[in-house]
């Protein structure tokens, strides 16, 4: 069987296509990267800009319509009292979430770095991202649920006569409201829950990081069990908490649903946003309101990553 | 707490983690307890009494349901078809490839899901408004294939990094050319990771209420008809039990994904 | 009988690194061959060309008289043996064996035969419907080897086969390659660092350096005769002698290289055979080795090695002894390197 060396293959369209892949990878990864790249930056990006654009127009209050003309009216606006409390509302919010995010999320994530193994280990992940994964509109209206006046919360309270406990906290000014799904605290605890998720995992990758022999030698030049803590533990898993906390504090700020549904009806960013851009058209405000956010976390992230807190997403 | 001995737990850090990883369960239990509730005006607590008619009423007496149901199903296929497609592309061509601009576009393939909802959803209306575009299916599609691209792409592009470069040569050494080789070996490789990013893509897309509720206009998917149940409440087990059947559509996928990949990491390799 | 590898001035550079630099070489038809260097130094790049996994940026390839750069590696009737082996995981044995008949179209039963004869030619026999991932190191060897030779090729190119395995398993696996290839016949071309296995198998050998061709010859002509100190060095271990050193002893006044075998101790005052050069010196470091023992010995400046069975000679560090050597076995070098 005589067979010669250079075979000549099944010349066909695909062999030919093929050869000159070959002699060209460059070209290769150019047409790959194409659709996927083409897609993303016209639609994402492109509407982003879309996005600034308008925050640069402005409402035409008699016409209902939008001037397309470059203008600063709209920023200008956001400075009026009533918006600018709708913007601290939400920042104070965000940053309470962010806190009590922070502080429930350590004894788990600890716990889970430390003394979880093996199976367990793999329980706690699946555990701790099963709710992560699971509808969020369904985790929303399940909080509605347990927070409503007639609702478990309100029976347990008074199973165990603490009746007057909740009445009091609902008495309180400002964060109280006639039940806990319609007032602030309400929404407060559902933001927490929300982003619990969020918060454990980076502090647990951080967590896990600390060798175990930094415990023993703080150990054994002196430290006691809370100072090894506090001068080593915490220090290490705080660009942990940090990553965590952009999450917690970014998904904060632009959420609208939450407090939507559990809120004692105070506009929050996203609600205004959502509320804009719907009846009454104003996308140029609800542009500007966007952008308010996203300025505040471009701040946060850049303190961020000086605190060392992308090494450990 | 004693860190000599590291195996024995702390009863009180115990209680704590147990206790935290109790609340994050406990809500999504009673809705499936409310589902069975014969109170239909209100949240009481415990339920007066349990049935389960409210999901033969959810199935044959709310039309209102079906429309919805089916845009979502419609979306999340179309939109989980085209992730599948360009998040592979993307996936391929930057996982080997080194190129000028590389780093800056693989951030760009980040960007969709690591900005909140709210900013894509209020650009791609911005978008809409400055070129004219009308509220229809496909409004949605283009907001929901954006973050299901990227979905896909981060399993691509894990298992695309975990393929060696060597099975492509030796494809070709025995003599297969560049679309051979791709049905062949690269293909078997990375399939269980694209069913995972497929599965993810889909779960997301059905669930995905804040960037549709700002492209969809006067349409409703699944999501959008449970947040206008949850502000104006008609009968509110029968949420409840849509609520439910959220929760196995979109738990289902994500578990198998999440086994698929996590299976991927014994498929034995060929080296030593 | 065009030779089955020819390269004519072949050059490939990767950005501003010259990996193999104007190489001219033929391979016969037949022949065992080795390509033997350090890392870096251009041999597997070499390798690639043959394969087509790359492709010269200059000057020209001949696969048995036929062009080859410009033709795509599954173009090529040759096959490759990788360092990893790279066994398809998601395919059993059989499949990853009979992969190359299946892609040019050769129906099931017949390529299933084939790729059986294949594994019962390594001993592998039996094996087809295992997995990659149940096999043993030496065993995937013997798979890629076959997956390799069952499509017929006419050259074989092997990339550093050997180097995951332990000693034993290495030297065996040396035996049964060299038998496999007489058996077979045709041109197997291997890529190796490992000087000693290049010596042990192959007919001829290429040393590499820095991208460049240094000596192309057979084992023992490398051996006993380098051309350059970087040959002799790289090929086991040799005292590399100056000018000036080898006029005072009877040899041209080049740089010359001594093996350290060919060197005996003895006594200050042993006589000196007709034919033999010799050396005074005191014993610097004498080094254990097990089956030999080395003495470094300093013979008026210049530092000498010289190697000795173990119980071939029983000086102490620091005595004065003499070195006696056969005139033939200084080899003049031609160059540096």
């Amino acid at each position: 069987m005589n067979q010669a060396v250079l075979i000549e293959a099944r010349e066909g369209v695909l062999g030919r296509i093929s050869d000159a892949f070959l002699a060209r990878p460059k070209l290769l990864t150019l047409l790959l990267l194409l659709p996927p790249l083409l897609w993303i930056g016209v639609v994402y990006i492109g509407s982003l800009f879309a996005l600034l654009l308008q925050s640069f127009y402005s409402l035409d209050d008699y016409s209902g319509l939008i001037i397309h003309e470059f203008t600063l009216a709209t920023y200008l606006e956001l400075l009026q009292e009533a918006n600018l409390q709708i913007i601290l509302r939400t920042v104070i919010m965000a940053a309470l979430v962010t806190l009590a995010c922070a502080v429930i999320a350590f004894p788990i994530a600890y716990y889970a770095a430390r003394y979880a193994r093996g199976w367990m280990k793999a329980l706690f992940y699946l555990a701790v991202m099963m709710p992560l994964w699971s509808s969020y509109l369904v985790k929303i209206y399940a909080w509605k649920l347990i927070l409503a006046k007639e609702g478990i919360v309100t029976w347990f309270a008074s199973a165990l006569n603490l009746s007057w406990l909740l009445n009091g906290i609902l008495s309180i000014p400002v964060i109280g409201g006639p039940s806990l799904s319609f007032s602030y605290i309400g929404t407060f605890l559902v933001f927490v829950y929300v982003w619990l998720p969020y918060m454990i995992l980076p502090t647990q990758a951080a967590l896990e990081r600390v060798p175990v022999n930094f415990l023993e030698a703080s150990a054994d030049l002196g430290a006691t069990p809370r100072q090894t803590f506090w001068t080593v533990i915490f220090p290490l898993a705080l660009p942990g908490i940090i990553a965590g906390s952009i999450f917690t504090f970014s998904l904060t700020l632009g959420d609208y649903i939450v407090p939507t549904i559990v809120g004692n009806s105070r506009l929050f960013i996203g609600m205004a946003v959502y509320t804009l851009q719907g009846t009454s058209g104003n996308i140029p405000l609800a542009a500007a309101f966007t952008v308010v956010p996203m300025a505040i976390m471009g701040v946060y992230l850049w303190m961020a990553k000086r605190m060392g807190a992308f090494d450990v997403l | 707490m004693s860190f000599k001995a590291k195996r024995k737990r702390p009863a009180g850090l115990s209680l704590a983690a147990v206790g935290g990883l109790l609340y994050l369960h406990i809500p999504l239990a009673l809705i499936v307890l409310y589902a069975f509730t014969t109170e239909d005006k209100s949240f009481q607590f415990p339920p007066p009494g349990y049935t389960a008619k409210w999901f033969s009423v959810a199935w044959f007496d709310r039309p209102d349901i079906w429309p919805p149901l089916y845009l979502s199903l419609k979306v999340a296929a179309i939109a989980t078809f085209i992730a599948l497609i360009l998040g592979t592309l993307a996936g391929a061509a930057l996982s080997r490839a080194r190129f000028f601009g590389r780093e800056t576009i693989s951030l760009l393939f980040v960007l969709p899901i690591a900005l909140p909802g709210i900013i894509t959803g209020i650009s791609l209306r911005s978008a809409f408004d400055i070129m004219g575009i009308d509220f229809s299916i496909w409004t949605i599609v283009l907001g929901h294939a954006t973050f299901c691209i990227v979905v896909v792409y981060n399993n691509a592009i894990a298992r695309f990094r975990r393929l060696s470069g060597n099975l492509i040569e030796a494809s070709m050494d025995l003599g297969a050319n560049g679309f051979q080789t791709f049905r062949h070996v690269i293909l078997p490789q990375i399939g269980t990771a694209l069913l995972a990013g497929g599965m993810l893509a889909f779960a997301l897309s059905f669930d995905e209420v804040i960037v549709t509720t700002f492209t969809a206009g006067q349409q409703s998917t699944l999501p959008i008809w449970m947040l206008s149940e949850l502000i104006r409440p008609r009968q509110r087990p029968v949420t409840n039990v849509v609520a439910v059947f959220v929760i196995i559509v979109t738990l289902l996928p994500i578990l198998i994904a999440y086994y698929l990949t996590r299976e991927g990491e014994h498929i034995g390799g060929a080296s030593k | 009988m065009p030779p089955a590898v020819r390269f004519v001035n072949v050059s490939r550079r990767f950005g501003s690194v010259v990996a193999v630099d104007r190489v001219t070489l033929d391979i016969g038809e037949g022949e065992f061959f080795a390509m033997l260097g350090p890392s870096g130094s251009g041999k597997t790049t070499c390798l690639r060309l043959v394969a087509g996994f790359e492709q010269p940026d200059e000057g020209h390839i001949e696969i048995f008289g036929e062009t080859a750069e410009g033709v795509p590696p599954y173009k090529r009737n040759v096959n490759t043996v990788f360092q990893d082996y790279a066994l398809f995981p998601h395919m059993t044995v059989g499949e990853n064996v009979a992969y190359g008949l299946m892609i040019k179209g050769m129906p099931r039963a017949e390529r299933e035969a084939k790729a059986k004869d294949a594994l019962a030619m390594v001993k592998l026999a039996g094996f087809e419907s295992r997995r990659p991932a149940q096999l043993s190191g030496g065993q995937r060897q013997r798979v890629a080897l076959a997956r390799a030779l069952v499509n017929g090729p006419k050259v074989l190119l092997l990339d550093e086969p050997l180097g995951a395995l332990d000693l034993k398993l290495r030297e065996q696996m040396q035996e049964e390659l060299k038998a496999l290839q007489k058996k077979i016949g045709i041109t197997f071309i291997f890529v190796t660092h490992d000087q000693g296995e290049a010596l042990s198998m192959a007919d001829r050998v290429a040393i590499f350096n820095e991208g460049k061709i240094v000596q192309v010859g057979s084992p023992s002509d490398i051996y006993e005769k380098p051309k350059s100190r970087f040959v002799a060095d790289f090929v086991g271990s040799s005292n590399v002698l100056s000018p000036q050193f080898c006029a005072k002893h009877g040899a041209p006044a080049c740089w010359t290289s001594l093996r350290p075998e060919k060197i005996r101790i003895f006594s200050p005052n042993e006589t000196v055979p007709p034919d033999h050069a010799h050396s005074d010196g005191t014993i610097k470091m004498i080094s254990y080795q097990g089956a030999v023992t080395r003495f470094n010995v300093d013979c008026g400046g210049m530092r000498i090695t010289a190697e000795m069975p173990a119980d071939g000679a029983n000086f102490k560090e620091g005595e004065t002894v003499r070195l006696i050597w056969p005139k033939a076995a200084m080899v003049t070098m031609e160059g540096e390197s």
